[in-house]
Order: structure tokens, then C-alpha cells, then sequence
């Protein structure tokens, strides 16, 4: 298994388009995030694996603004992010999913994409007198044919399987065509079949642009190996709330002190 | 909408339409007050039953638009005057007890709420220079539209039904706009809503403050059809009634209020053959049906649709297995 071939992300033109810098969270006595910094580039994948309790969602959590860091300092294409609520930092462009399934199970799945990108259609008021779809339609089934979930379009989404409810959670994330998109454990509970085919929808989602333009960047956190060894251009591992490593997956697999702490021999 | 659907609304309408003017006026003020109540209800199914918050308060509500009406109209100011202060009035207060559902929810909120009816409630029994106290406003006139009198009850029950239907229309195309999915959105996950751009706080005070406006259109109309109003029919015990009525016909059902406030108006009337334990059977019936159907009513074409798909589900397994072992042995 190789690295992804793509864009050499220390090169990419314009600087970053998320810069996390020393970034720390304590609950009590539990440092959970020590410090830690990275960068990712416009169109890249980057992963972020660890085991068990390492930090990984509390820092998600912390850049996504759903719990207000410590210290550090986060940057959206060059803007102070750091204390933006979840609102604030969609209406920026971030999309994200979470780690349990997060639909809306008494809407259809159609409605579902539609409410999850309608806020960026107008205004207000002017939403109060505006189609039920916000004109949405179109695209809403445009990704429901990318994620062939066209046959249960019409169903409610609580009333689908499992698998089928975490294809809706991660279209519903894509809706809007945020520039970035932070993906908590997509592969959590699914058939192992499904697996390629997130990773699929994936790459070829990184290939859209989003706002602005510019590919669509990820940041992934996902303990299937194989996924994320497959998907990411960078990888970065987590270890006890610090960073271990940062680097491509073919120098991650290679990094002797990540054998030791995390992947084993 | 199918063929059930449509049978049903065209009953309900053959009820609605061709059955007063066959009642007594006993009747007909049962059915005004029923149509009072499905506006104020609808406006509580908003707020409970669409956006997911737990209002104990809306009877106040209730009560602001009865007695602005009231109280105005004592001072000479036309109904059609009084109406529109009323609904703009429990508009602004509506947003102003939206703030506590911003800061707490479910049974907090609720108690939040409760507290605020209680207020309403003891401004409405002391404040005698406004409101007359326990002694109430009486001799509240009706109005009339395009100078032909409503003071007959049974136009008056006319000019309610068309109320109803119009506040009905305007709240059926408002769930269908983008609101809608957003209410729902924000009742169903507002975590995720907000991570999807749902701006969660002005959802929520205006589906306090909405719904705070049905209440007044039916408090409004509630002290023509009495014409007399004092505190009590305004009490926190109203407000609990009111939510009853909502969760009995459905929370989030559109037509779930209709129902409801059948269940809370019409079936003590009608269970008044059990004399001293009519109110003994009509909770021992609500204590059954929430047994039975916790999401009211109007859940169970839903619930039996369920139940269809999964014998059908059940079968279709069963028929592959079968198949499979056909194919192995």
C-alpha cells in the first residue's frame, strides 16, 4: 500500500488553510491536549490516528469550537478561529460529522441534506416565504446518487440501517460545499464492505471544490488502519494528548517510535 | 396526501361546517371553544411538538391575549385594533421567555416557563385597576366585520372556524419552509443543527414567540365567545391542559392539535353520562393512551405502518432463507 499520489502539502501556494498551534485542554487532572500544532494544506486529506484516549476527539472538539481550548491558537486561511462557536465556523466553510450517528430521524433523507445547507441560502426572512428545498433539489440528489442512497431518498433516515444512516450523516457534511471538512471515526460501526466505499466517496469528494474554489480539504480520525493508510496524504499520531509524528503514510509506517507506541511490531 | 387523508379532512370539515347549526347554543359554544383551543394548541405544537421546547407557560399567553382585547375594548377601541396589539404583545413577551430556553432545557425549561405563567397569572389577579382582579371583565362585546354583527353565536362560531383556518394555512406553509426543517432540525439534534449553520438561539425564541402569537389570536377570541374573563381559565393547571392536548393528538402531527383539543374540550362533555366519575374515567382514558401510544393520536397509521414493514421485512428474510436452503441441500 502506497501514499496517495497529490500535492505536496508543504508546497501548496497561499499558506495553510488550518494552522493549529499549541493547542491545550485539561479536564481536572487529565492534560488531554499537550500542545499540539499542525498544519493542513487546501485540497489535502489529513488523518490523525491514536489509541483509545489519546486526544484525538478533544482536540476535534476544540478546533471545531465545540469545547473552548486552554491555550493555543487555531487559523482558518490566515483568520484567528479559536473562539468561533460551531455556527460561526459553518457560515466559514467547516463542515463536520461526528462520532455517533447524528441524522435527523423523523426527516426524510432528502430533507435531510436540504436543512443541512439551507442556512446558506438567503436570509432570515427571506427563508420564511422560500421553497421547502431553498432550491436545494438539485443538489441534494445529486449526492444521493454519488452515495447511491437513492432508493431510500424518501424514507425517513431513522428508519434506515445503520450503515445506510452513516452515508446520510457524512453526505449531510458535504452539503453545503464547505472548504473543510473535519470526519470523526467515519468507518465507526460500519460492515467492512461499506469501508472501501466511503473511502471512494471520499477521494472523490476531495476532487470538488468547495467555497472559494479550492479543493476540498479533510481531516480524519479513524482507528481502521487500512482506511486511513489508503486515504491520507499526511497522517498525523497522537499519543497522550502530544503529537508523535507527522508525515506521509509511508513515513508514518516506517517511524519507529509510532511502531513502538501505537502500531506494534 | 391519500385517499384516508382526504376522506378524513373532508369528514372533519362535513363536521365542522354542517354540524353547529344543528346544536343548541350549549353546543355551539362547546365547538367555539373547541376551535379556541386547536389555535392555541397549534401554536403549542410549535413550540413543544415541531421545535422540541418544553413550555409550561402558554395559558399566559392565553390570558395576554384575552385581557389586551378585553381591556381595550372596555376603553373603546375596536377588536380590530385590540387583535393586532394582542398578537404583537405575546410576540415580544413570547421572544422575552424564549431567552431562559436558550440557557436551560426539557424539564428546567418547563419549570422556567411554569414560573413565568404563575407571574402572568398573579399580575391578572392583583392588578384590580387593570384587570379587575377575581372579579374579572365583564360585558365584552363582539365584534363585527364589514359591518354584519358576530354577536350570534352561531356567526360568531363562523368567524372562529375562519380564524382557525387561516391561522392553520399560515402555520401549514411556514412548516413547509425552510422554518420548518429547521424547527424540527433544532427539536431533533441541536448539536448537529448547529454544526450545519442552524442558528439555533433565533429558532428558538421565535418558535416561543409564534407560537406565543396563536395563544393570543385564541385568548382574543376566547373573551368575545365568553364575555367575561377573570384569572382562572389562565392558571399554570390550564397551561399543563393545553400541553396534554398537544401530546395527546401528536407532538409534531400538524392536524395532532384538532385531536387533541377534542380530547380536552369535547370528551369531558361527552363523558358526563359517568356523572361524578367523569373525570375519573377521562384520566384513567389519558393515562392508557399514553400508555399506549406515547406520541399520541396521530401516531398510530405510523405505528401500524411500522409493524406492516416489519412482517413484510420478516418475510422476505424468511423467503430468501428458504430460497438459500433450497439452493444448498
Amino acid at each position: 500500500m502506497s501514499a496517495r499520489p497529490g500535492l505536496t502539502p508543504a508546497s501548496a501556494p497561499g499558506g495553510p488553510l488550518l494552522k493549529v498551534s499549541g493547542l491545550k485542554k485539561t479536564y481536572g487532572a487529565i492534560q488531554a491536549v499537550d500542545g499540539v500544532s499542525f498544519e493542513v494544506q487546501p485540497g489535502e486529506i489529513f488523518g490523525v490516528i491514536g489509541p483509545n484516549g489519546s486526544g484525538k476527539t478533544t482536540m476535534f472538539n476544540s478546533v471545531l469550537g465545540q469545547i473552548e481550548p486552554d491555550a493555543g491558537r487555531i487559523e482558518l486561511n490566515g483568520e484567528d478561529i479559536t473562539q468561533l462557536s460551531p455556527l460561526q465556523l459553518n457560515q466559514r466553510g467547516v463542515g463536520r460529522t461526528f462520532q455517533t450517528l447524528q441524522v435527523f430521524g423523523r426527516m426524510s433523507v432528502r430533507d435531510n441534506l436540504i436543512v443541512a445547507a439551507q442556512e446558506h441560502q438567503g436570509t432570515l426572512w427571506s427563508r420564511m416565504f422560500a421553497p421547502g428545498d431553498s432550491g436545494l433539489g438539485d443538489r441534494a440528489d445529486a449526492l444521493i446518487a454519488q452515495f447511491r442512497i437513492q432508493h431510500v431518498a424518501d424514507k425517513r433516515a431513522g428508519e434506515l440501517s445503520y450503515g445506510q444512516q452513516k452515508l446520510v450523516d457524512i453526505a449531510m457534511a458535504f452539503m453545503s460545499e464547505p472548504a473543510l471538512v473535519l470526519l470523526d471515526e467515519p468507518c465507526a460501526g460500519v460492515n467492512p464492505s461499506l469501508v472501501g466505499g466511503i473511502s471512494r466517496l471520499l477521494k472523490e469528494l476531495n476532487q470538488r471544490p468547495g467555497l472559494g474554489g479550492r479543493a476540498s480539504s479533510f481531516v480524519v480520525i479513524e482507528h481502521n488502519m487500512d482506511f486511513v493508510m489508503e486515504l491520507c496524504h499526511r497522517i498525523l499520531v497522537m499519543v497522550e494528548g502530544r503529537v508523535l509524528a507527522i508525515g506521509t503514510p509511508a513515513e508514518i509506517r516506517g517511524n519507529k517510535a509510532v511502531l513502538d507506541a501505537y502500531l506494534g511490531n | 396526501m391519500n385517499k384516508l387523508h382526504l376522506l378524513a379532512l373532508l369528514v372533519i370539515a362535513a363536521v365542522l361546517l354542517g354540524a353547529p347549526p344543528l346544536l343548541k347554543s350549549y353546543g355551539i359554544y362547546l365547538f367555539s371553544t373547541w376551535l379556541v383551543f386547536v389555535i392555541a394548541t397549534m401554536g403549542l405544537n410549535l413550540t413543544v411538538g415541531y421545535a422540541g421546547q418544553k413550555s409550561l407557560g402558554h395559558a399566559a399567553f392565553f390570558g395576554i391575549g384575552a385581557y389586551t382585547v378585553a381591556i381595550l375594548m372596555q376603553a373603546g377601541v375596536s377588536f380590530w385594533i385590540g387583535l393586532p396589539l394582542a398578537m404583537l404583545g405575546c410576540f415580544v413577551i413570547g421572544l422575552g421567555l424564549g431567552f431562559p430556553a436558550l440557557r436551560v432545557q426539557a424539564i428546567y425549561l418547563a419549570f422556567a416557563t411554569l414560573g413565568f405563567n404563575t407571574a402572568v397569572w398573579l399580575v391578572m389577579r392583583n392588578e384590580e385597576w387593570l384587570t379587575g382582579g377575581t372579579f374579572g371583565i365583564n360585558n365584552i362585546a363582539r365584534p363585527s366585520i364589514f359591518g354584519f354583527s358576530l354577536d350570534a353565536s352561531l356567526a360568531y362560531y363562523y368567524f372562529i372556524l375562519a380564524i382557525a383556518l387561516l391561522m392553520g394555512g399560515l402555520l401549514f406553509g411556514l412548516l413547509r419552509s425552510p422554518w420548518g426543517k429547521a424547527f424540527t432540525a433544532l427539536r431533533d439534534n441541536p448539536i448537529r443543527a448547529e454544526s450545519l449553520g442552524i442558528h439555533i438561539q433565533r429558532y428558538t425564541l421565535l418558535a416561543f414567540a409564534i407560537g406565543a402569537v396563536y395563544a393570543g389570536v385564541a385568548g382574543a377570541l376566547f373573551a368575545c365567545l365568553v364575555q367575561f374573563i377573570e384569572p382562572a381559565p389562565f392558571t399554570v393547571g390550564a397551561s399543563i391542559m393545553m400541553y396534554l392536548m398537544v401530546v395527546v393528538g401528536g407532538p409534531g402531527y400538524f392536524f395532532g392539535p384538532l385531536l387533541g383539543s377534542a380530547v380536552g374540550v369535547l370528551l369531558p362533555e361527552w363523558l358526563r353520562f359517568a356523572q361524578a366519575w367523569y373525570l375519573f374515567v377521562f384520566g384513567t382514558a389519558v393515562v392508557l393512551l399514553m400508555l399506549w401510544l406515547p406520541d399520541g393520536l396521530l401516531s398510530l397509521p405510523d405505528r401500524l405502518k411500522a409493524r406492516r414493514q416489519a412482517r413484510e421485512a420478516s418475510a422476505a428474510r424468511t423467503a430468501a432463507a428458504a430460497r438459500l436452503g433450497g439452493v444448498n441441500s
